[in-house]
């Protein structure tokens, strides 16, 4: 493809400290792709390699055809739009935007910020200083002031992390939208799984500065190849168990005493010990020794030790006989019963729901980090 | 974007406390005029009353003297006789001010920059060393130089052996041994208020410059420069305004051609012709508002980018 962004084992290291291990990457063009990870983990280390802000120790960045590891980051085809925003208090809206057009000397400046404000709804707050802005304003101020350079991959270092809740929620879609209309390629670093998940197309998920998984949201969020992605990317169910015979795409297990089904499609590992997983949502419960078919996974004997109801949906933490505790979503949709803690239940999930990771892995891998 | 309209006050940090407006701006009333009394005082008693005084001395008859006392007669011709006789020396001041100050500028911007960018670690250190000269008495620093510039020592002579000088060339008792006494005295006052300007720039904002296709030169000059303003400014005033009426540096290091107006004001003085040395002060307090006037205005509103 013409202007593919491509990182060829990658390293980055600070004194000791390793913060991109042998990274391979290609982010084809045109494309919104996330770099999603817990802090620390090598994700804006990356981006800013690509920006030309670091170095890399060792490795190479490919932009289409031009090798640009060691290219000076004013000479690159590529604009950042910095976290908490970076712009420059001395300048006009209008001229913070209008800041990559001069230095490139180009024609025209004036009426292409004007176009460039228009898309961003800020024409009226040309002549203002970034201190008079709020700060979605000067989020989008940002943007533009990156977009306008028509750069061939735009970065954003978590670019809606300085924003509330509702707001991001907003932005999240309206980036989204200009993306879709610019057709430009943007690469997004974020620690906000939801953020990733919303708006990129492929998402990355980066630990301890290598890449654990690479997919659409779909495939990480069903197939989740390692335990991390498994528990940072949404919650999971992992419980221990091991392979007892596989006929074709379908794999039998034996799960503490119960027998359960997995397609391979969904299996890391095929064969021997394994972390037998399930999404919370997935699950669904019912009374005790109530009999749901032969087609379904069954756990059963759970007690129901914390209900918590979250308007959409009712949380069940399910303690188990073997002491885990699993957890439950289940929809309020007001046609099933609601269990109380203390209720005798089992738990019930489609076959092709289980996913297979290696045993060897922490099954609380990427947990702890959860965003609030 | 009808969201934006309503979060338009919120900062990220405060944006669940959108409570009533703060009561503070009402309550204040008399406690702030209050505060403002002692300085008032002080400027009162130390500022314009001898401003008062002297530009009063200035207009007095000049025939007058100390033992015989002075008639106020509102004599003009003082500033006339002045400034006749003592224009070379007025302009020379300037002059050497001048110089001193763009010299602190040259030497003090990477010395604040590598304080404020560079330093690290070594930041604190590197302060306290501009500072550390205050901690010996100015005119033990300024005789010292006597000895670094003099004609039997080490600078010199190497100045000679690298043909810089010729073989009966000097530095002391120079205008150049002048204004060298002058950036050195005043350096400080550039380095401090430019650090403290530098050190505010975030470190985002000059990379932004430089992925916005600014080469490191133009990211200075569109971005570290403007932002570094305020603390350039201060700095000039800091140093333009002491060493345009320094003359302690011209006495020491200086000869009988290179004395400043701070020398004749000083020498008027010691000679009793109070009202000519006041007209001088005047004249040189007058010359510096109007200078800095012109100076701030343009460093103010010029358009750098």
């Amino acid at each position: 493809m013409g202007t593919d962004l491509q990182l060829t084992s990658v390293t980055k290291r600070f004194g000791t400290f390793t913060a991109v291990d042998d990274l391979d990457l290609t982010i084809p063009e045109g494309s919104f792709f996330a770099l999603l990870g817990p802090s620390g983990c090598g994700k804006t280390t990356t981006l800013r390699m690509v920006a030309g802000l670091e170095e890399p120790t060792t490795g190479t960045i490919m932009l289409g055809e031009q090798d640009i590891t060691r290219l000076k980051p004013y000479r690159r085809p590529v604009n950042t739009v910095f976290q908490s925003y970076a712009l420059f208090p001395h300048l006009t809206i209008a001229d913070n935007v209008a800041f990559g057009l001069k230095r490139q000397r180009r024609k025209d400046v004036a009426s292409t910020v004007q176009e460039m404000l228009a898309l961003v709804e800020l024409e009226h707050l040309a002549k203002r200083r970034p201190a008079q802005l709020s700060g979605g304003q000067q989020q989008r101020v940002a943007l533009a002031r990156a977009l306008i350079n028509q750069p061939q991959v735009l970065l954003l270092d978590e670019p809606l992390g300085a924003l509330d809740l509702k707001l991001r929620r907003q932005m999240q879609l309206e980036l989204k939208s200009i993306q879709t209309e610019v057709g430009l390629t943007f690469v997004h670093v974020t620690h906000d799984q939801e953020e990733a998940m919303t708006m990129a197309d492929t998402v990355a998920v980066m630990n301890e500065g290598r890449i654990e998984q690479l997919g659409s949201p779909e495939e990480l969020y069903e197939a989740p190849a390692t335990t991390f992605v498994a528990n940072f990317l949404g919650q999971s169910n992992l419980v221990s168990g091991s392979v007892a015979t596989t006929r074709g795409d379908a794999l039998e297990l034996d799960v503490q005493g119960a027998r359960i089904l997995a397609h391979a499609a969904h299996a890391r590992v095929t064969s021997g010990e394994v972390w037998a997983g399930v999404r919370p949502e997935k699950v669904y419960l019912s009374g005790a020794g109530d009999d749901d078919g032969a087609d379904v996974n069954t756990l059963g004997d759970g007690v129901v030790s914390d209900v918590s109801f979250v308007g959409v949906s009712t949380q069940y933490l399910v303690r188990m006989p073997w002491g885990q505790e699993l957890t439950v979503f289940e929809q309020n949709t007001g046609a099933r019963e609601r269990f109380r803690p203390g209720d005798k239940v089992d738990l019930h999930w489609r076959p092709e729901h289980t996913f297979l990771l290696d045993a060897s892995q922490d099954a609380s891998a990427g947990a702890e980090v959860e965003d609030a | 974007m009808s969201a934006a309209g309503h979060i338009s006050s919120l900062g990220p940090a405060e944006a669940e406390l959108d409570g009533p407006p703060d009561p503070e701006g009402q309550k204040r009333g008399w406690s702030g005029y209050l505060l403002l009394l002692p300085g008032a005082l002080w400027l009162l008693l130390f500022f314009v009353v001898p401003t008062v005084t002297l530009v009063a001395t200035s207009l007095y008859d000049p025939s007058g003297s100390l033992q015989l006392g002075y008639q106020m007669t509102g004599h003009w011709q003082n500033y006339v006789d002045a400034l006749r006789d003592y224009g070379p020396q007025f302009v020379r001041s300037l002059i050497y001010a001048l110089i001193a100050t763009i010299a602190c500028i040259v030497l003090g911007f990477p010395l604040a920059y590598a304080i404020a960018f560079k330093a690290g670690r070594w930041k604190n250190l590197m302060l306290v060393a501009v500072i550390a000269p205050f901690f010996t008495s100015f005119l033990v620093r300024t005789l010292s130089w006597q000895y670094i510039l003099g004609d039997n020592e080490a600078l010199v002579s190497v100045l000679r052996a690298l043909h810089v000088l010729g073989p009966e060339g000097y530095l002391l008792a120079t205008p150049f041994a002048v204004v060298t006494g002058l950036t050195y005295n005043f350096l400080p006052f550039m380095v401090l208020p430019l650090y403290a300007s530098l050190e505010k720039i975030d470190p985002r904002l000059i990379e932004a410059g430089t992925d916005l296709y600014a080469s490191p030169f133009t990211t200075f000059r569109t971005v570290t420069l403007p932002l570094a303003m305020p603390g350039l400014v201060a700095g000039t005033l800091l140093t333009f305004i002491p060493a345009a009426g320094d003359y302690i540096n011209s006495e020491l290091l200086g000869n009988p051609r290179t004395r400043m107006i701070g020398n004749e004001i000083q020498d008027l003085f010691g000679a009793g012709d109070y009202p000519t040395a006041a007209a001088l002060s005047v004249t040189l307090m007058a010359a510096i508002v109007v200078l800095v006037f012109v100076y701030v205005r343009r460093a103010g509103t010029e358009e750098l980018v």
